[in-house]
């Protein structure tokens, strides 16, 4: 069973960490659509996926957040990645399988997966 | 949707916005009654009458992308396909519940799915509001509260990766302790 006592052990492990790694400037952002529509498309488990991944890697420097309608309903669930002076890259349709190629890929080694964004989508047509 | 808890999810992500500092979810499971009961109550801005009184039509909105809000059109449609339906009780400055009914055995009702998924992405998505989860099976009850969380955690944010793993597990071994206590 879960205790508090282990939420006890976490958080002092989560304070030693936090004096290692103070300020993290050059942040990567993952922003996930969690409107009604990206919901209903999926998102939730696709920003689940994102988060694990990001903790199995132990990747620091890279924040996952959720915003509200992006305003391009049917792609969703899009995702929009911000990599510290690059312009912005978007994902669309993305499902959980998608997520460990795009950690690889783009947020490890900073390679965009163009098969997965808006413009290969728009550019297919 | 798929499941209630993207529902819940969504109208949950109303009482943010609308600036609550905490968000209480109960869903209620009874069994002999055959009824299940979703309540999401908030202390945020709430809605004048007059907005309440249009809320469930989807041509409502707050949003400034579009002209269309499909959130509570949604949750309503879910409740009153399967012999239940929605009510919103709001008052401007002390906040809103919405509560939906359903029979629980309705062919047409869909599970309740995820609710670890749901209170922990709403958690990350707003690590400093308090959340308090209350599921009911047949009477017993199991209770989650961020605040009790916060007190053991001092200054570590509930967004961290272990916190959030933490929830999610605790979450899913209350539950699965309900369903083997409750039936």
């Amino acid at each position: 069973m879960k205790s508090l006592a282990e939420l006890k052990a976490i958080r002092e492990r989560v304070q030693n960490q936090m004096e290692l790694r103070s300020d993290d400037t050059d942040k990567t952002r993952i922003v996930v659509g969690m409107a009604t529509c990206g919901i209903a498309a999926g998102a939730r488990p696709v920003l689940n996926e994102f988060m694990q991944e990001i903790d199995k890697r132990n990747l620091s420097g890279v924040s996952v957040s959720q915003t509200g309608c992006i305003g391009m309903c049917r792609f969703e669930p899009i995702v929009e990645v911000f990599r510290p002076g690059e312009e912005k890259v978007t994902y669309i349709k993305m499902t959980p399988d998608k997520v460990a190629k795009v950690v690889t890929e783009h947020i490890v080694n900073g390679r965009p997966v163009s098969e997965y964004t808006i413009g290969a989508a728009e550019g297919g047509k | 949707m798929k499941e209630l808890s993207l529902n819940i999810l969504d109208i949950a992500k109303n009482s943010v916005k609308a600036e609550a500092t905490r968000i209480g979810i109960k869903i209620d499971e009874n069994i002999p009654d055959n009824t299940l009961t979703i309540v999401i109550s908030d202390n945020g801005c709430g809605m004048s009458e007059e907005f309440v009184n249009r809320v469930r039509d989807p041509f409502t909105t707050t949003r400034t992308t579009r002209k269309v809000g499909m959130g509570i059109p949604l949750f309503e449609l879910a409740a009153s396909q399967c012999g239940g339906g929605l009510e919103i009780e709001s008052k401007r400055g002390e906040g809103t519940v919405v509560t939906a009914r359903f029979e629980y055995d309705h062919i047409d009702r869909a599970p309740i799915g995820d609710m670890p998924g749901t209170i922990t992405t709403l958690i990350s998505g707003s690590p400093d509001i308090d959340f308090e989860y209350i599921h009911v099976l047949n009477g017993t009850e199991f209770i989650f509260d961020t605040a009790e969380v916060r007190e053991v955690l001092g200054g570590v944010p509930l967004d961290t990766a272990d916190v959030l793993n933490w929830i999610n597990e605790y979450i899913s071994e209350g539950l699965d302790g309900l369903r083997k206590s409750g039936n």
